[in-house]
Order: structure tokens, then C-alpha cells, then sequence
């Protein structure tokens, strides 16, 4: 018969609620280590995605006349198609870009009949690496052909980069304060254990055993506290996260990129079960050997 | 700092109070030599399970030096604590069992926190309670027992590490006459073989009935009254003797 543990810690009402508690708190710190993850590499996606590429904006001839724009308008593909790191130059086709203003405007927009100045678009391939000068290519373009703009998509890009920036630092400060509110309260658990079981450990003090005799019991049963909740909390945020995942693919948008967790970062997630548990032990033996190094 | 070498404890000018609370005993010195039997003797309330408390090291003097085993308690690193603890056998006044575990486990505690084999354990253990003639009772939790084997469970596992220092209190307050006198005979056993012993007591037959030295406490002092002292002959005295 294997003997019962000295201190009966399993039957406090600590170990029923603390692996829920557990549980749900590493459900929130793998979703927002996911959050974490996922951010982190929108930025690149993002930018890989976009930078290939430029849009030169050429505004409408002074004179108003479609014969000087469409001049103007080769000069310019003119200038972009001998840019070196340049791959292709495509005018939008003035279709294109009724079809673009239509909604607003009317279908007979670019037509003569009503001569509004439409500003011409230019859609232009760039090497990544080719690492073209914007600036330089904007005040060489506006040398030739006044009204130019080079717009790089730079600047939208910049405060998306920044919002999902700020959003993934506030999911770190999450991650931070869910492990302070663990260590919190695996500090409060511990400490009604140890006045339950004051009787006993002034007892087993006065006998003669060491503190970490007492720790260690508390050590083992805060690590099954923690192994239940982190393994309970992490199944639940996987299958949040495949439900998103597949929520996400649905989604049909440039903007999104892909979200599949690689290995490497699904075990970051998972490993949320395991810092659980960590933290949950080493505070409770701690905590307990702070409370019994008091006694005399 | 090793101190009184042959003394297995001692106290001197050692002051005890509660918190904030009025002193209970003061200047307390004395010497237990190795091998001695002391009573320990005083009104309810004067202070015995305190002076025990302390030899035991539960609690600390709030002056005054104490060694134990020749070890300056005040000196001595925390580590080494639990080492000196293990020496001291206590049989506590409310017997301090554990509920949730057997007479078997409860008596098996010290040797398990020592560290000791379940070989040791299993082999010794039953042993011991056949001998408190508690062979029946092995597998029985404190809640079923009667307050005279609590006892008898609390004294097995005072003793089953075998301790150089025994201290009782009020070790025979819940049993009848006829077993009061055969944990007493336990006791002298054990003493014979060099066990140190302090019995805390109420009972004028186990004074009378052995002759061993007293130490007795009223008015917060402690004196040293040889064996075989004259009992006081009034009722009122007897009172403050704390004898009945
Ligand atoms: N933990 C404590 N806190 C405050 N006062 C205490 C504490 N323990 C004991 N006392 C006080 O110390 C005094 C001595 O108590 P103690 O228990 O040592 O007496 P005793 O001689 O063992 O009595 P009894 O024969 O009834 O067991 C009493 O006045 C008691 O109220
Ligand atoms: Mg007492």
C-alpha cells in the first residue's frame, strides 16, 4: 500500500479551481503568443509583397488636351522603362481607369464629351533589391513631365507596419501581465495551503524535517497543478487558433497574408503549457520556503 | 559554539513571553545532564508546555541563552536546525496526530522525514505498536481512536526515532492508572539505556511513584527540587503545586 501523502493537499479547494484558473490564463497567453507571432512577420510580408512595386501618378496635361497627356505620358514610361532595377512600366489603360472611376463619377467620365482632366496611372515593376531612389526618381520625373508622382506605398505601409506594431506590443504586455497574474495567484494558493495545513507543518518543522521536505510536496503538487491547467488551456487555444486559421483562409484579400503558424512557432505556443507549469512550481516552493524560513 | 559539554540541554537567564504579552518565566537557568529524568511540575498555566516548547525549538527565548547538545541555539545556522530536532522526541499535551493518516504512518513520520528506508520503517514501526499494545489499531486513523491510544500513538512516534531527548507532556493525563504506570515503566526503559527524559505532569501518584528530581515552576521561576522531597501538606499549596 503506498502511503498517503503527509500533507493531504489535493483535497484543498485550491486544486479544483487552479487548473481552471491555469487553464484559462495560458488559453490567453497562447492566443496572445500567437498574436505575437503572427505580427511579427506581417511587417516582412507586407513589405516583400508591396515593395516590388510603384505607382507614378501623371497629373492631366495644363492645356487639357488627351493628345499632350498621352505625351506626357510616354515621356514618362520613357524615363521609368531606362531606370535601372526597373522591370516593367505599364500604363493603366485609360478603360482601367474609368472602369476605377465609374462608381463615382459616371461611365462618360473620360470621354471628350465632358473633357474632365483625368490624371494617368502608371504601374511600374522594380527589382526589391534594386533599392531605387524615390526621391530622386520623383524630382527626375517632375524635370520632364510636371504634376509626376511616385508613390511607394511607403507611407500607408509605414502605419500599418505600425499598427500591427503597437498591436503586437500590447499582446506582449498581455503575455507580461498574465504571468504576473499567474505567480499572483499561484502565491495566493499556496499561502491558504500552507494556513490549512499550518497544524501539520509546525509539526513535521518540530520533528525535524527540513524545509524542502515540506516544499518538495508542495513543489510535485503545484507542477500536477500546472501540467492539468497548461495542457487544458493549450488544447483549447489550438483549437481556437485552427478555427481562426480556417475563419482567415476564407477571408479573400491581398491584404491578409497567409496565417499558418510554422512548427517552430506552434511549439512556442504549445511551450505556453509548459512555462505554466514552471511558473506555477517554482512559485509555490518560493513561496513556501519564504513562509517556513519564518518559522523559528 | 559548543557549550556544557556533557549537558544535553541547557538554559541560562532565558526569559519566555508571547508577542507583546507580560514575561511568563523569568530567569530561567538550568542543566539537564545527559541520561537524567526530570517531572516537570507547576499550576495549569505556569509555563510547563512554554519551558518545553522551547527545549523542543519551537519557539525562540526572548532572552537568554539555550543550548542544546552542546549546540548555542542562537548561533547555530538554520540548516543545522532540523538536524538537532530529530534528537528530541516530543509527546505533545493534544497529541498533534495526523487525521488523515494511520496510527502506522502517523508513528512512521519522524523516520520518513529523516529519511529513513521503508524497510526500516515496515520492520520497527509495528513493532513499536505492539508494544503500546496497539497491534489492533495499526490501520486505524486518529478520528477512531480513544483519547488514551491517541496517546499511546503519540508516544511511538516520540520515541521511534529513538531520541536522546524525550519530553513529555502531560504523557499520562488521558490514560487510566494502570497505564499511566506501564507508559512510566516505558519511559525508565528508555532512559535506562541513556534517554534523557522530561515528563510534565499533574500526577502527585507518578511524582510520588518515582523517584526522579523536579523541576517546578510558580511565579514565573523555575526550581530544581531533589527526589524524594516533601510534598506540601495543605490543600492550597497542593493547589500551586499543581498536583491533584
Ligand atoms: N501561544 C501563546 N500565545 C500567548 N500566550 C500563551 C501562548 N501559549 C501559552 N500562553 C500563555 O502562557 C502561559 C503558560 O502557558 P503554558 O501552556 O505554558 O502552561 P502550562 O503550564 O503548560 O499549563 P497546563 O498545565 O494547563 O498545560 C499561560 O498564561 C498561557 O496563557
Ligand atoms: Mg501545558
Amino acid at each position: 500500500m503506498p502511503s498517503a501523502p503527509v500533507l493531504p493537499l489535493t483535497r484543498d479547494a485550491s486544486s479544483r479551481f487552479l487548473p481552471w484558473l491555469i487553464a484559462f490564463m495560458v488559453w490567453l497567453a497562447a492566443m496572445a503568443m500567437a498574436a505575437v507571432l503572427v505580427l511579427s512577420s506581417f511587417g516582412n510580408q507586407w513589405r516583400s509583397n508591396l515593395t516590388g512595386t510603384l505607382t507614378v501618378q501623371i497629373a492631366a496635361a495644363p492645356d487639357g488636351q488627351p493628345a499632350t497627356s498621352e505625351q506626357r505620358l510616354n515621356r514618362a514610361l520613357d524615363i521609368l522603362r531606362k531606370t535601372p532595377g526597373v522591370t516593367n512600366a505599364e500604363a493603366l489603360p485609360l478603360k482601367r481607369i474609368s472602369d476605377l472611376l465609374a462608381p463615382w463619377l459616371g461611365r462618360d467620365v473620360v470621354t471628350e464629351t465632358l473633357g474632365l482632366p483625368i490624371p494617368r496611372l502608371i504601374d511600374v515593376k522594380i527589382q526589391p533589391e534594386a533599392n531605387i531612389d524615390v526621391a530622386a526618381l520623383w524630382e527626375r520625373l517632375n524635370k520632364e513631365v510636371d504634376g509626376t508622382q511616385v508613390d511607394d506605398h511607403g507611407a500607408w505601409l509605414d502605419r500599418l507596419i505600425a499598427l500591427a506594431g503597437a498591436v503586437e506590443a500590447i499582446a506582449l504586455a498581455v503575455l507580461g501581465l498574465i504571468s504576473i497574474a499567474a505567480i499572483a495567484t499561484v502565491v495566493f494558493a499556496t499561502r491558504t495551503s500552507l494556513t490549512i495545513h499550518r497544524d501539520v507543518i509546525e509539526l513535521l518543522h518540530v520533528i525535524g524535517a527540513k524545509d524542502e521536505y515540506v516544499a518538495d510536496q508542495f513543489h510535485w503538487h503545484a507542477l500536477n497543478l500546472g501540467l492539468k491547467g497548461g495542457i487544458a488551456g493549450v488544447l483549447l487555444a489550438t483549437a481556437t487558433l485552427l478555427g481562426l486559421g480556417s475563419l482567415w483562409s476564407g477571408v479573400e484579400s491581398s491584404l491578409l497574408p497567409p496565417i499558418s503558424l510554422k512548427i517552430w512557432q506552434w511549439a512556442c505556443v504549445l511551450s505556453v503549457a509548459l512555462a505554466a507549469a514552471g511558473i506555477s512550481t517554482v512559485t509555490a516552493r518560493i513561496t513556501v520556503l519564504r513562509a517556513l524560513g519564518r518559522m523559528p | 559554539m559548543v557549550l556544557g559539554g556533557g549537558d544535553v540541554i541547557r538554559f541560562q537567564n532565558v526569559g519566555i513571553r508571547y508577542g507583546l504579552g507580560p514575561e511568563i518565566l523569568h530567569d530561567v537557568s538550568l542543566r539537564l545532564e545527559e541520561g537524567s529524568f526530570h517531572f516537570l511540575t507547576g499550576a495549569s498555566g505556569a509555563g510547563k508546555s512554554s519551558l518545553l516548547r522551547l527545549m523542543y525549538l519551537a519557539n525562540q527565548p526572548s532572552r537568554g541563552l539555550i543550548s542544546l547538545f552542546g549546540h548555542d541555539i542562537a548561533t547555530t545556522p538554520k540548516r543545522d536546525l532540523p538536524g538537532l530536532r530529530r534528537q528530541v522526541g516530543v509527546v505533545f499535551q493534544d497529541f498533534r496526530l495526523i487525521d488523515h493518516l494511520t496510527a502506522m504512518e502517523n508513528v512512521a513520520l519522524p523516520l520518513r522525514v529523516a529519511g529513513a528506508s521503508e524497510d526500516q520503517v515496515r520492520e520497527h514501526v509495528p513493532e513499536l505498536l505492539s508494544w503500546v499494545g496497539l497491534s489492533d489499531q495499526i490501520d486505524a486513523r486518529p478520528p477512531t481512536l480513544s483519547g488514551g491510544q491517541k496517546q499511546r500513538v503519540a508516544i511511538a512516534r516520540a520515541i521511534i526515532a529513538r531520541p536522546k531527548l524525550l519530553l513529555a507532556d502531560e504523557p499520562t493525563g488521558n490514560v487510566d492508572e494502570h497505564i499511566a504506570m506501564r507508559l512510566m515503566h516505558l519511559f525508565e526503559e528508555l532512559n535506562k539505556i541513556g534517554t534523557t527524559v522530561v515528563v510534565a505532569t499533574h500526577n502527585k501518584a507518578l511524582v510520588t511513584g518515582f523517584a526522579h528530581p523536579r523541576l517546578h515552576l510558580a511565579k514565573g521561576e523555575l526550581k530544581v527540587l531533589k527526589a524524594g522531597m516533601p510534598l506540601p501538606e495543605n490543600d492550597d499549596e497542593a493547589e500551586s503545586e499543581g498536583l491533584q
